[in-house]
């Protein structure tokens, strides 16, 4: 009697996501020593591509599709692309996930990287005209939009991308761009009061106006969005809305699993979700803690992060399939985030947000270039330059500091 | 190795100096300079240069 002989195919490690942090996991996978096969599923019909310029460049008609793809390492030119393609499910106990193709994938490992999603205005009016500003379809569309001449651009949400997009309004020349937000300064959640009063004075000073400390309550309009309506009962005529106000997290395709996903991925400090080592979260997704603060898990937005969280879960996940010792530190990576508007550039370092209860002017004033420090139990844990590339490089000069300052877990 | 710049993309970010130190630095005027044909031996940091580069400006060939 033979017994029928069955080849081992290997499963692969599964990456649930395909733009920046998908990418990164793969080509870490590949750098930590994962030779078994590697399957990316992304719901974009795009390979992955460069997200920061679609609020700029690609609004300002200045980069092509070409000039923000990234070029993957040579290192992952044998993994399998699954694009335009949707997880739909997971059963974390079996080891599979369900696409929305109908296959079923069984993986040896898994990463989740499926990102975030604009938040959108629930309030009552019209759909059309109102846009948000994720991938590089919705820039293209918001494009089309704000070149129209005579376009009166009303912006809901005062964060990073609502400040970009005005002033790439502004560049093209909207007739009126006008700022929303309830908040009673621009970005004052990241930067804090100082540096927010300069910001917006510097957006007023080239054409962007605000309106601050109220929110939208509806939008008029018959087809097509005509006015937005604020909490104070003000209408501001609108041709284009661009709806700025934060991000969801998509991970409903991993509800079932015993997973706290009450804002994204909570991850432990090697960025592995539930207790299981096989399925570790990377990209803006992942709520992990810093080692190097308070230990307490947080999502980040920052352009640096899908790079700082692949490598770090690629190596604890390639370990733990292949067998490996792999003993690291936790997770501590040195936050950065930058963001272009208009003629200057905003550079941070660390974590000002933690810090802004205490800000100090380092050098420069808030009228020119300025360099701020952000402290908490006056110790500097981070510091922004708002600017040119003077300010930017005096920022720089901190970064070493801050990367020196013992890592602590609370 | 050999490692390309694209100098029409550089925006003087300097996350490639932070990275790989021995390859890229600022000159005197604040601008990128760098060596276009490091040791093999620093492949690793090259690369993660090349990752880190907000404008995704450096090219690593070979």
């Amino acid at each position: 009697m033979s017994t029928p002989t069955v080849r081992a195919v290997r499963a692969p490690v599964v990456v649930a996501g395909a733009s920046m942090a998908g990418l990164r996991a793969a080509e870490q996978l590949r750098a930590a020593g994962w030779d078994g096969p590697v399957t990316l599923v992304g719901a974009e019909p795009h390979m992955p591509y460069n997200r920061p310029p679609l609020s700029k460049e690609v609004l300002a008609g200045k980069a092509s599709f070409e000039s923000l793809a990234f070029r993957p390492r040579a290192s992952v030119a044998d993994v399998t692309w699954r694009l335009g393609t949707r997880v739909t499910a997971a059963d974390l106990d079996r080891r599979t996930v369900r696409l929305d193709d109908g296959d079923t994938l069984p993986y040896a490992g898994l990463v989740i990287a499926t990102g975030m999603r604009p938040r959108r205005l629930t309030c009552p009016g019209p759909l059309a005209g109102r846009h948000a500003v994720r991938t590089l379809d919705d820039a293209r569309g918001l494009r089309a939009a704000l070149t129209r001449p005579g376009a009166r651009v009303v912006v809901v949400g005062a964060g990073f991308i609502g400040c970009e997009v005005a002033a790439t309004a502004v560049a093209l020349g909207a007739a009126e761009v006008t700022v929303v937000d309830p908040l009673p300064l621009p970005m004052v959640g990241p930067l804090g009061e100082l540096l927010a009063a300069a910001l917006r004075k510097r957006h007023e000073n080239r054409g962007v106006r605000f309106a601050l400390g109220t929110g939208v309550t509806a939008f008029e309009g018959e087809d097509h969005v005509t006015g937005v309506v604020l909490g104070d009962g003000a209408v501001l005529p609108a041709d284009v809305v661009v709806e700025s106000v934060g991000s969801v997290a998509n991970t409903e395709w991993l509800d079932g699993n015993g997973l706290d996903l009450a804002d994204g991925v909570r991850t432990d400090a090697h960025l592995r979700a539930g207790g299981r080592p096989e399925v570790v979260a990377v990209g803006d997704v992942a709520r992990f803690p810093n080692a190097r603060y308070d230990g307490v898990p947080r999502r980040v937005e920052h352009w640096s992060i899908p790079t700082d969280t692949a490598r770090h879960a690629a190596r604890v996940l390639t370990a733990r399939l292949t067998g490996e010792q792999h003993d690291p530190d936790p997770f501590a990576p040195l936050p950065t985030f930058w963001s272009d508007q208009h003629d200057f550039r905003l550079q941070s370092f660390g974590a000002p947000a933690l810090g802004k209860a205490d800000v100090r002017v380092l050098d420069g004033d808030p009228d020119g270039d300025v360099l701020a420090g952000y402290h908490r139990g006056g110790r500097l844990v981070g510091v922004v330059a708002l600017g040119g590339p003077t300010a930017a490089a005096a920022a720089a000069r901190h970064r070493t500091a801050l990367l020196k300052q013992p890592a602590r877990t609370a | 190795m050999k490692v390309v710049v694209d100098m029409n993309k550089c925006q003087d970010h300097g996350q490639c100096v932070f990275a790989a130190p021995d390859v890229f630095s600022f000159d005197d005027a604040g601008r990128l300079a760098y060596v276009g044909d490091p040791d093999d031996a620093l492949r690793d940091e090259v690369e993660e240069a090349a990752d880190v580069c907000p404008l995704q400006a450096i090219r690593i060939e070979g």
